[in-house]
């Protein structure tokens, strides 16, 4: 008996949605009428007063959260199932991928991880002059912002200095497209420092790409492979995230007596629902959904082994300043030796926490602790460890107060750096940041420059203009200007400071 | 190891500004110009514990004790208010670093910088400290990839280069103007020793960049741009010249009331240079 339901009929009319946009809420009202996973009443009071978060992913996990197919299975043997032959040249291989992403589900409805980009396209490049290379990936780069318009879509090249990572880091600057997001993998014994310093010039033209410190990863991911995907996840290749669930450290903190009660008493207990959250997430999607039937693991794209859980954290920043406040210190978190120490000691702990308790259906058995960089609905709390919006020092300092967080989240940890435009003339400072950063433990490294377009939101990219543009009832293109629209104006994302570099020798003073 | 002084304004351990790469900048306090379009003009005097900025303190970081000026940066929120309170130019918050302070500064920065700039206030005042520091930096394994800069007004006299020189790896040299009344006027200084020290040092393959600061009406004249195309023009081999645009912030005094420098006119000099093809030119990165 079909009735009225208001905020269903405001999706079907809303001017500033396409239809596409429109299907994708509707089909989450969907999903959500169905009733959630069973949930034991403490967890089922946690998640409702959001001191523990499942993402708003719906109600009946039918996909991974994060899936990162391994491409070079379709690109060496067809698929049976899509009726693809085998690649013989690049415009095939470049074809056979764009098929491909179309299958390839995600939160997002659209792929998050379209490969390892230069691995899977070398092979087809021989006998390929530069300029058809060139042409070719342009095309491709094109296609991918129109067709798959959303930022949280990602591609890696790197850590080796090749032709097609060139290639693409060219056309990426010329474009200064949000979509794909990149990433640039780099390793100091393998990549050059020419490509390494052709990132870092293109960071100062388009805020891309993200630079990946490759050995870290390396050392938990090993032979077989991971990718980094949307918000900065670092994931295992052939697999993915079935799930990321967070816990709100901030409402934790408020909640506990001082900061031995947070240590030892509340973190635990909320650290140990969210497992309970996510083992019933990721008990409906393995035994319930049928997602692991599907050709991509029997055709070997993906193995349903190789999918890990996150276990998200965030508002690191505002716990502490809690907890200070709750011993009557003043120190600030980012700013304060002691408020840093204290940050530290939480990030061990769960680590600790996280890395101890056995998990079901979830790569090697553990789930990944992950420093969560934000939902736009986040008003209030700083995403993941991060040091809040308008506060941060220099960009040294900055690094230097959080490096130490970097080694317990191994399935990412998103930081950005916010640089002020001057550096633009002289990227090698953008290097010298990058490689002073990784020797101190950075995961990843992701700058923003001020008075770009392009700027990074919670780790997507989107166009101030298109923003401006949003907000005044137009609509937008693209899936990730409705989240950063959200975003800038719920929470205080676009007051970041750019970092006035040198502040008394902006050009044309010091005479 | 050093035990030379200097005394320090302020203290960068990020700037991508002063030369290439990040640097961590030195601003060493006094000048011996006394430029009227100074945007730094408390780097200019030299502390005389007069003791008129104690009572604009509003922390109480500033006192007197035994007749001398004394700084607590535990105390300072750096509200620049003691700067404005100053009757001659200088700064009380200035801290004395020695050349094993810096060391140690480099040494926790290391991963992080293409090297040091020593700039100011004019930093050559201190050329003792600079040449101490450089040569300790030379010695030290894990600090000698650093490069060592030097931002100055060029006022040092030739002797007095030879013996910086070897431990340096560039120099920012900045020409206020080639007429030598209009020199004068800005800085309170003839021009000669500046020219002389440019030539020198390109010769000595050390400048680095040379600056430019074009000011309405007094420095962006189409005399003052050919003079200085004429004067890379003279010079053998490519200079990088780096055009500053003349703006009011942080200027005290009469150039408070100067307009900016127009974008139009600094990127039509930049043409006229560039024509030359003397080497790169360099424009400001924000208007």
């Amino acid at each position: 008996m079909p009735s009225e339901t208001p905020h269903i009929r405001h999706i079907v009319n809303d001017p500033t949605l396409s239809s596409a946009q429109k299907a994708r809420a509707l089909s989450l009202e969907a999903e959500n009428s169905l009733p959630y996973p069973a949930l034991d009443r403490e967890t089922q009071d946690a998640l409702e007063a959001r001191l523990i978060c499942d993402m708003y992913e719906g109600h009946a996990p039918y996909k991974p959260r994060y899936v990162l197919p391994d491409y070079g299975v379709v690109l060496k043997n067809g698929s049976e199932w899509l009726e693809l032959p085998v690649p013989q040249t690049l415009d095939e291989a470049i074809h056979t991928l764009m098929i491909a992403y179309h299958h390839v589900p995600s939160v997002t409805a659209m792929p998050v991880y379209i490969g390892q980009l230069d691995d899977l396209l070398l092979p087809f490049c021989d006998g390929v002059t530069d300029a058809d290379l060139y042409q070719q990936i342009k095309l491709f780069w094109r296609y991918l912002d129109r067709v798959l318009p959303d930022a949280f879509m990602h591609a890696n090249i790197g850590p080796t200095d090749n032709r097609v990572a060139r290639t693409i880091l060219r056309v990426d600057a010329e474009l200064k497209q949000i979509a794909p997001n990149l990433t640039f993998l780099y390793d100091p014994k393998i990549s050059s420092d020419e490509i390494l310093q052709m990132a870092a010039s293109n960071i100062t033209k388009c805020s891309k790409p993200h630079i990946a410190n490759h050995p870290l990863h390396d050392e938990v991911f090993g032979e077989r492979g991971y990718g980094i995907v949307s918000c900065y996840n670092a994931l295992p290749l052939e697999g993915g995230a079935s799930t990321l669930t967070r816990v709100n450290l901030a409402k934790v903190a408020k909640l506990s007596d001082d900061v031995e009660d947070f240590l030892t008493n509340k973190l635990p207990y909320y650290v140990d629902l969210n497992f309970r959250l996510t083992e019933a997430r990721i008990d409906y999607l393995f035994n319930q959904s049928g997602f692991f039937d599907s050709f991509l693991v029997t055709e070997g794209w993906l193995d349903e082994t190789r999918f890990t859980a996150m276990f998200g954290i965030f508002a690191m920043a505002e716990a502490v300043n809690e907890l200070q406040d709750k011993i009557g210190a003043t120190g600030r978190y980012g700013h304060d030796a002691q408020a840093n120490a204290l940050g530290y000691k939480i990030s061990a702990l769960l680590d600790g926490l996280v890395s101890k308790r056995p998990m079901k259906n979830v790569w090697k058995g553990r789930a990944m602790l992950h420093s969560q960089a934000g939902l736009s609905t986040d008003t209030g709390f700083t995403p993941g460890v991060r040091i809040p919006y308008g506060t941060e020092p220099d960009p040294v300092t900055h690094v230097l107060a959080l490096a130490p967080h970097h080694q317990y989240y191994g399935s990412g940890v998103s930081e950005i750096l916010t640089l002020d435009e001057t550096i633009k003339p002289n990227p090698e400072a953008v290097t010298d940041l990058c490689k002073g950063a990784f020797a101190k433990g950075f995961r990843e490294f992701t700058a923003n420059v001020g008075g770009n377009d392009l700027v990074r939101v919670t780790g997507y990219m989107i166009r101030l203009s298109d923003v401006a543009q949003f907000h005044a009832e137009q609509g937008s293109r693209t899936n990730t200007t409705a989240l950063g629209a959200e975003a800038s104006k719920q929470t205080l994302i676009l007051q970041r400071k750019p970092r006035v570099v040198a502040n008394e020798l902006l050009a044309g003073t010091n005479q | 190891m050093s035990s030379l002084q200097a005394q320090i304004s302020k203290i960068l351990t990020w700037s991508c500004v002063d030369g290439p790469g990040n640097r961590i900048v030195l601003f060493l306090q006094g000048c011996n110009f006394n430029c009227i379009t100074c945007h730094n003009p408390h780097t200019i005097g030299r502390c005389n514990d007069c003791g008129d900025c104690i009572a604009d303190c509003p922390t109480d970081a500033l006192t007197l004790e035994g007749g001398k000026i004394r700084f607590d940066p535990a105390l300072c929120t750096h509200c620049d208010a003691c700067l404005v309170a100053c009757p001659i130019n200088a700064n009380p918050m200035v801290q004395t670093y020695s050349v094993h302070d810096i060391l140690a500064l480099l040494g926790k920065h290391k991963d992080f910088v293409s090297g040091i700039t020593v700039s100011g206030g004019e930093a050559t005042m201190q050329l003792p400290f600079i040449k101490a520091l450089f040569t300790e930096m030379g010695r030290d394994p894990a600090l000698a990839h650093l490069t060592r800069f030097i931002d100055t007004n060029g006022y040092l006299g030739a002797a007095a280069w030879t013996t910086v020189l070897e431990v340096t790896d560039g120099v920012m040299l900045d020409i206020k103007a080639f007429d030598r009344d209009t020199h004068r006027r800005l800085t309170g200084r003839d021009n000669a020793r500046v020219l002389d020290s440019a030539r020198m040092l390109h010769t000595a393959g050390k400048l680095y960049e040379l600056r430019y600061l074009m000011v309405p009406s007094q420095t962006d004249t189409a005399g003052e741009i050919e003079s200085l195309m004429a004067f890379t023009q003279s010079l053998e081999g490519p200079v990088r010249v780096r055009l500053n645009a003349f703006r009011t912030h942080g200027v005290r005094g009469e150039a408070a009331a100067w307009p900016a420098m127009e974008r139009e006119q600094v990127e039509a000099a930049a043409r006229a240079l560039a024509e030359e093809s003397t080497g790169p030119v360099i424009l400001p990165a924000l208007w």
